[in-house]
């Protein structure tokens, strides 16, 4: 039998072969990130885990100050809008009032590490049993590419033209790395969503995230090494080239801390 | 008769924002960017050649905009 495109997909396309879809959990509008935005990515892992675990009904999120200040369009469960840094103090009330919910919180760097630092430090510190997805892209993606505090070392932005000068505008913040050596947090990691195989790991990593809040842990705590296009002024596959050959070097992915133990020398 | 893993993909264009990551995510090299431009503007992703795809679901996965729907089956040839 030969085997024409026509034939195959006679063969094929029914619906008990379909083994990927855009999971329902995500709306039908259209995401307002930029073509390749490692957001949509993150958004849609995420969002197939509350799927898969049976928590579309039992789970609140907050949505930050950034490219994903609309995040409670695109995700179809229950959200909150937090001002500016302030997410993981709205996650800690909601987790508080609600103890049975999934709670987490989805953070670009500028609102985790810059204006949300303190809020982020304090309520690790706390081991509030809450979540958070943290988009590292090293820079501001959503007001035209500033300077971060996660910008790597010589890497340009509209406010670091020349490259970020660690002489004078100081070394990127590693944020997960400080939580990871806080008390309260239960389960820290960091990864990546630039290929298919980094995907299915960021996943599974979230996963685990999501299981230390069921289980009533603490905190946990998951970076994903994001890109952006835009910021950075490359084609998306270009910047994801660039996200492995340079961000890697100063965000080692992988586990850092499982089950309450660092897992990981902190350099 | 032989049987074999078949996969095929479906592209909703229009949702199509032609990233291109899919096309580099193939590791049979069957996705290209088509000539045409959808109702956006954007070149879309095409599968242009069935045969030769395992229904790994890469391409999906790496998909930002959540475009793609994968199939996969055993069939037999
Ligand atoms: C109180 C306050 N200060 C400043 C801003 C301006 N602002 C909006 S988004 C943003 C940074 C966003 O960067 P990031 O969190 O990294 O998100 P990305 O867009 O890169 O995903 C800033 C400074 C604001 N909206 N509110
Ligand atoms: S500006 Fe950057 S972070 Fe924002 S949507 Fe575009 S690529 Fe993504
Ligand atoms: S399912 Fe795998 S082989 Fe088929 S088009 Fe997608 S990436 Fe290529
Ligand atoms: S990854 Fe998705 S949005 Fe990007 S070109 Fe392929 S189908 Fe289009
Ligand atoms: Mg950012």
């Amino acid at each position: 039998m030969e085997l024409t495109a026509d034939k195959i997909k006679e063969l094929v396309v029914k619906p008990e072969n379909k083994v990927y879809t855009k999971t329902p959990l995500l709306t039908d509008k259209t995401l307002s990130y930029c073509p390749g935005c490692g957001h949509g990515v993150a958004h849609r892992i995420l969002m197939e885990l509350v799927e898969e675990m049976g928590l579309e009904n039992d789970t609140i999120g907050i949505a930050p100050v950034g490219c994903s200040v609309l995040a409670y369009e695109f995700m179809n469960v229950d959200m909150q809008e937090a001002a500016h840094g302030r997410a993981p103090a709205l996650a800690t009330a909601i987790k508080r009032l609600w103890p049975n919910k999934f709670v987490f919180s989805y953070q670009g760097d500028g609102d985790l590490a810059a204006i949300g630092g303190n809020e982020t430090l304090h309520t690790c510190n706390r081991g509030e049993n809450i979540t958070i997805i943290f988009i590292n892209n090293g820079i501001y993606g959503m007001t035209g590419g500033q300077m971060a505090p996660t910008t790597i070392p010589g890497m340009r932005t509209s406010t670091s033209p020349y490259g970020r000068d660690v002489q004078m505008m100081g070394y990127p913040l590693k944020m997960t790395e400080i939580v990871a050596m806080l008390p309260g947090t239960y389960y820290v990691s960091r990864q990546a969503v630039y290929s298919a195989k980094h995907v299915r790991k960021a996943k599974k990593a979230i996963k685990k995230a999501i299981e230390a809040q069921l289980e009533g842990k603490g905190t946990s705590f998951v970076e994903i090494v994001s890109n952006c296009n835009s910021g950075w002024k490359m084609t998306p596959v270009k910047a994801n080239q660039w996200l492995e050959e340079n961000m890697l070097d100063y965000y080692h992915l992988g586990d850092i801390k499982v089950d309450g133990k660092l897992v990981k020398e902190i350099v | 008769m032989a049987k074999k893993v078949q996969g095929y993909i479906e592209i909703d264009k229009e949702r199509c924002k032609g990233c291109e990551l899919c096309v580099v995510a193939c590791p049979k090299d069957i996705i290209r960017m088509s000539k045409d431009v959808n109702a956006k503007g954007y070149h879309y992703a095409e599968f242009f050649n069935p045969e030769p795809c395992v229904g790994c679901a890469d391409c999906a996965v790496v998909c930002p905009d959540g475009v793609i729907t994968v199939y996969r089956a055993r069939i037999e040839v």
